[in-house]
């Protein structure tokens, strides 16, 4: 039987500390911080992070508070961005309004590619009765009327149940991409170093997480990059007509729709929620490739 | 016909900053062969694109190609096209993108023939089907109505060959004219060329990459390395009295067929160099045994060292005096030289007193092993049947036929043994060896691995039955996740296993497997391929597995790479005691590496025994046409023996012959009378054991040495 020396066990030991496990987490995560554009993809999202939840913190306006000594006034030392008409400070509902459009944006990227992911690669990879099942839901949700049903379950997500508007936004979101998934699945399953996996005793699920998707990543990446502008416009569209996420709670979409009237003469009131959008978009986009980047063996600015 | 046909002076081909081939010159007479050698990348195939002026208009060309004294390089496009097909033709390694799908054979034959001859559509059509008859295609006037996906690889490149001497032309380039064929195709079709060169008095320049092959077919031989000439002259010359030191690792790296475990391979340490990348002195310096400071200033010429015999070294002389074997040219010990550095040999001594400073103790190369008999069996197959369905139709699905992939196949494998599975491709070698290895219950038949049969295995026992057995594939680039690093790779079977701490696991198997350790961040896709196969192999052992099952594990390798792969394996198996069921096309490999050998055909055994018995004494008629076709890289030998030679393709394996399945290319039932043959048809052979173990399926089996 094997007997491998231990000798060269306790020198391998010794050298442990020395040298961390390059697995693939720490691979992928190391490629993508060396990138310049994953840095600033990343330094961007944070900062707008930092900015929508801390920056409100020592602020003397709330997003609720209207100061009626002042409608549709420029930026001053004591409104940073201006007023609007109503007299609220554009600040306070601009991050007030970013907290939400992140928050929503990202978790129904997330969630969306993530289910898309999960249901189109156990569909491709079990096919049977499993690829019936999930491909039927599938397409009874692609039918349904998103729209519609999301107005009229607006009322259901007042008053801090937000989480179920994002919940039901990346419910409406998966299925294309899913088919997609299912369709490489069945062509990646059919790869030698799936079958060298199986043969090795991995399980199933196993070989789903480790091997099929990290070789979707580039798809599932552009996907979910996609689907955080998906979300936020569809929040914005849902906003404008009424539903989505109600007054006095604002999210970036109502006050760019809001500011778009009036962006000519009072140019405060839209550039500044608009340009957290951009920035936040572009953070995301460059977050994307860079990660996709990062996956993938082949590509380029390896160190 | 005196003087060169074609002359070939400094032949420099660059694409864009890629020298791909630098200064080539060769003559080849009427009716001479000239072999082209050399691994992949080396720039065979594009010499020969450039002299056909075939090659992208990006590539910049310089030097001379002289046609019957008219210069080829830089002539117009028209002029060429009247060389091409007619003067100097060429046979391509893939017959079948080398033909138009849409049209019949006989219509592309009878293309060319007017393309360049006056003759009127019936004489062409005529003369495409004496062209089909002349490379032995049966029913030539059947055939020729025929499309190319119609016909078996063999028959394509027939096919291809009637093209290209269709206009009687004074050159015929093969590139790579057998490679994607089977050996017994392969000997067929090497006739073929023999016979066309025959008829036509052409000229034939072969590039192959299979020593063998050009050692019983060509006169003069030519070895490239990195784009340039290194050594040329006659084939006895450059055989047997090689000077040029990477000839000589060439030609020790090769598995011979008719030496076994006796002679070492001798691995050619390294990669060739990228041609992106050159280094200044000598391309072959960094991996040379017998660099000296010299090598490595500037890139020594080709120079005569003897007449007709030239070699790119300069140390050619004292080569030639010394006149080393590979094995001492390249220090190949006992066959621990192979592991490669940071690994030594050394046990554990636990009861060592006080903590001394434990001892490197020598393993003995040899462990004393157990009589056969009285080892454990690790795999047993027992009438193993695998049967595809044929389907037809597009909306109601009917059964048509059925494919017996594999059709009753029985072996067993002991502790410590290698067991080679050959056969040429669709024997069906592959399709059992993914039915043992699921390890579920077989179509028909039993599978017992390590004294379980796999029929009545629990999902938790196939488990544990997993962890001992485990599996290496052909190609390492599609076994390996493109997307995983190394050590996740290696470490993945001890994660799926319940192990934990994988890293200092994975280090000490890179470094068993003669890899570096820091590599382990690396993707598959930055080695080469000898080392993406040990990187399979490392995974392979991870769980110190008990049985290994490999996959034709050096096929996709060159010749220099695989030797280090099979020394790899021979010496882990000897070290840990593994047994191997090593699948293979490539019988000279498995005489390398194999204890015993099962011969496969038509999803059934024809032949089993020890290594050497069957190699030195074949009983079936398949194995003995099989062992001759194969190619030894010795010039001599080569031609003194006699080939037997199979008639036709292998049969449809949905519609096998009744009785033997061998008999209707077998040589022996053609020389049977009437009375005897009647056996052959109608009653079905099983494996007997004749000679102790040694048992073949064959009513008459006779022994013969072929080798």
């Amino acid at each position: 039987m094997m007997t491998l020396p231990e000798e060269e066990f306790a020198e391998v030991q010794a050298d442990a500390e020395r040298l961390r496990v390059p697995s693939r987490t720490r691979v992928v995560a190391g490629r993508f911080f060396r990138t310049r554009q994953g840095r600033l993809g990343f330094g961007l999202l944070v900062f707008m992070f930092l900015l929508a939840f801390l920056g409100p913190v020592l602020y003397p306006w709330s997003y609720t508070d209207m100061d009626f000594s002042a409608f549709m006034q420029p930026p001053s030392l004591d409104h940073w961005f201006g007023t609007l008409q109503t007299g609220s400070d554009v600040y306070a509902v601009t991050l007030r309004g970013a907290q939400k459009s992140l928050i929503v944006g990202l978790l129904v990227a997330v969630l969306s590619t993530g289910l898309a992911a999960v249901v189109g690669s156990f569909a491709g990879y079990f096919l049977g009765w499993t690829d019936r099942t999930l491909m039927w839901v599938a397409d009874l949700l692609l039918v349904l009327p998103a729209f519609l049903i999301l107005a009229i379950m607006s009322p259901l997500f007042t008053g801090g149940r937000w989480p179920l508007f994002v919940i039901m936004l990346a419910l409406f979101l998966w299925m294309v991409t899913s088919k997609i998934v299912r369709g490489m699945t069945k062509a990646i399953k059919e790869r030698e170093y799936i079958k060298a996996a199986r043969f090795m005793g991995v399980p199933p699920s196993a070989i789903i997480f480790r091997h099929v998707m990290p070789n979707l990543a580039s798809l599932l990446i552009v996907d979910a990059t996609l689907n955080v502008s998906a979300a936020i416009l569809t929040e914005t569209s849902l906003s404008y007509f009424g539903f989505g996420i109600q007054p006095p709670d604002v999210s970036l979409g109502g006050l760019i729709a809001d500011g778009s009237r009036t962006a000519l003469y009072a140019p405060w009131t839209f550039w500044f929620a608009a340009g957290g959008l951009i920035i936040t978009i572009l953070s995301v986009n460059l977050i994307g490739d860079s990660l996709r980047d990062a996956f993938d063996p082949g590509a380029k600015g390896r160190a | 016909m005196s003087g060169a046909v074609l002359e070939v002076r400094d032949l420099e081909v660059c694409f864009g900053d890629v020298r791909a081939v630098r200064g080539v010159s060769y003559s080849v007479e009427a009716g001479e062969v000239l072999g082209i050698v050399g691994e992949s990348g080396a720039g065979k195939s594009v010499t020969s694109l450039a002299v056909m002026g075939l090659l992208p208009r990006h590539a910049k060309v310089a030097g001379s190609v002289l046609l019957h004294g008219t210069e080829l390089l830089g002539a117009p496009e028209k002029d060429l096209a009247a060389f091409r097909g007619k003067t100097i033709s060429m046979v391509f390694q893939d017959p079948l993108s080398a033909m138009t799908p849409v049209y019949r054979v006989g219509d592309q034959i009878a293309e060319a023939v007017r393309i360049h001859q006056k003759v009127g559509r019936e004489r062409a059509a005529e003369r495409a089907v004496e062209l089909l008859d002349l490379v032995g295609i049966p029913n030539p006037r059947q055939r020729a109505k025929a499309f190319p996906h119609e016909f078996s690889g063999g028959m394509r490149q027939r096919a291809m060959i009637a093209m290209a001497v269709a206009n009687d032309p004074d050159v015929i380039i093969c590139d790579e004219p057998t490679t994607a064929l089977d050996v017994t195709i392969q000997a067929q079709i090497l006739e073929v060329l023999k016979k066309a060169q025959r008829e036509t008095g052409a000229a034939i320049v072969l590039i192959t990459h299979d020593l063998g092959v050009v050692a019983g077919f060509a006169d003069r031989v030519l070895v490239m390395y990195a784009g340039r000439q290194v050594e040329a002259g006659t084939v006895r010359d450059v055989y047997y009295r090689s000077r040029m030191p990477y000839t000589i690792g060439l030609l020790g790296s090769v598995p011979r067929l008719d030496a076994g475990k006796r002679l070492p391979l001798v691995p050619i340490e390294g990669n060739p160099p990228s041609p992106s990348c050159l280094p200044p002195g000598c391309p072959f310096e960094p991996r040379c045994p017998m660099a000296i400071d010299e090598c490595g200033l500037a890139e020594p010429p080709l120079t005569e060292v003897a007449p007709g015999h030239r070699a790119a070294c300069v140390r050619a002389d004292e080569i030639g005096d010394s006149g080393p074997t590979p094995a001492e040219l390249f220090d190949v010990g006992g066959g621990s030289g192979t592991t490669g550095p940071g690994f030594t040999d050394t046990t554990a001594s636990a009861d060592a007193e006080g903590g001394a400073v434990p001892m490197p103790v020598a393993v003995p190369p040899f462990p004393v092993r157990l009589p056969r008999e009285r080892r454990d069996v690790v795999l047993e197959v027992e009438g193993l049947a695998k049967h595809h369905p044929l389907m037809k139709g597009a909306i109601f699905r009917r059964r048509v036929g059925t494919v017996h992939a594999v059709d009753g196949v029985s072996f067993e494998i002991r502790e410590g043994e290698t067991l080679g599975l050959v056969g040429e491709s669709g024997c069906g070698k592959t399709t059992a060896l993914m039915e043992i290895l699921e390890l579920v219950r077989p179509e028909r038949g039993r599978v017992v691995v390590f004294g379980r049969d796999t029929a009545t295995l629990t999902p938790r026992e196939r488990m544990a039955v997993r962890r001992h057995m485990q599996v290496v594939f052909q190609d390492p680039l599609a076994s390996l996740d493109p997307r995983m690093t190394v050590h996740d790779l290696v470490g993945e079977p001890l994660a799926a296993h319940g192990y934990k701490d994988t890293g200092p696991r994975v280090r000490r198997l890179l470094r068993l497997v003669g890899l570096d350790p820091a590599d382990a961040a690396r993707y598959p896709q930055d080695f080469s391929g000898g080392q993406r196969q040990r990187i399979a192999i490392a995974r392979a052992l991870a769980l110190e597995p008990r049985l290994i099952v490999l996959d034709e594990p050096v096929s996709a390798l060159d010749v220099s790479i695989q030797a280090g792969v099979i020394n790899l394996l021979e010496d882990l198996g000897r070290r840990l005691g593994l047994s191997y069921l090593f699948v293979a096309h490539d019988l000279a490999v498995v005489r390398h590496i194999a204890d015993r050998v099962a011969v496969m055909y038509l999803g059934r055994i024809a032949e089993i025994g020890q290594v050497d018995q069957v190699y030195e004494a074949p009983m079936h008629p398949y194995t003995q046409a099989l062992l001759s076709a194969i190619p030894i890289p010795d010039p001599d030998k080569e031609r003194e023996r006699r080939r037997i030679l199979l008639e036709g393709d292998l049969p449809s394996p949905a519609n096998p012959p009744s009785g033997c399945r061998f008999r209707t290319r077998c040589p022996k039932f053609k020389v049977l009378g009437d009375a005897r043959r009647v056996r052959c048809v109608e009653e079905e052979p099983e494996v007997r054991m004749l000679e102790g173990d040694h048992g073949a399926a064959c009513h008459y089996a006779e022994k013969l040495d072929v080798v």
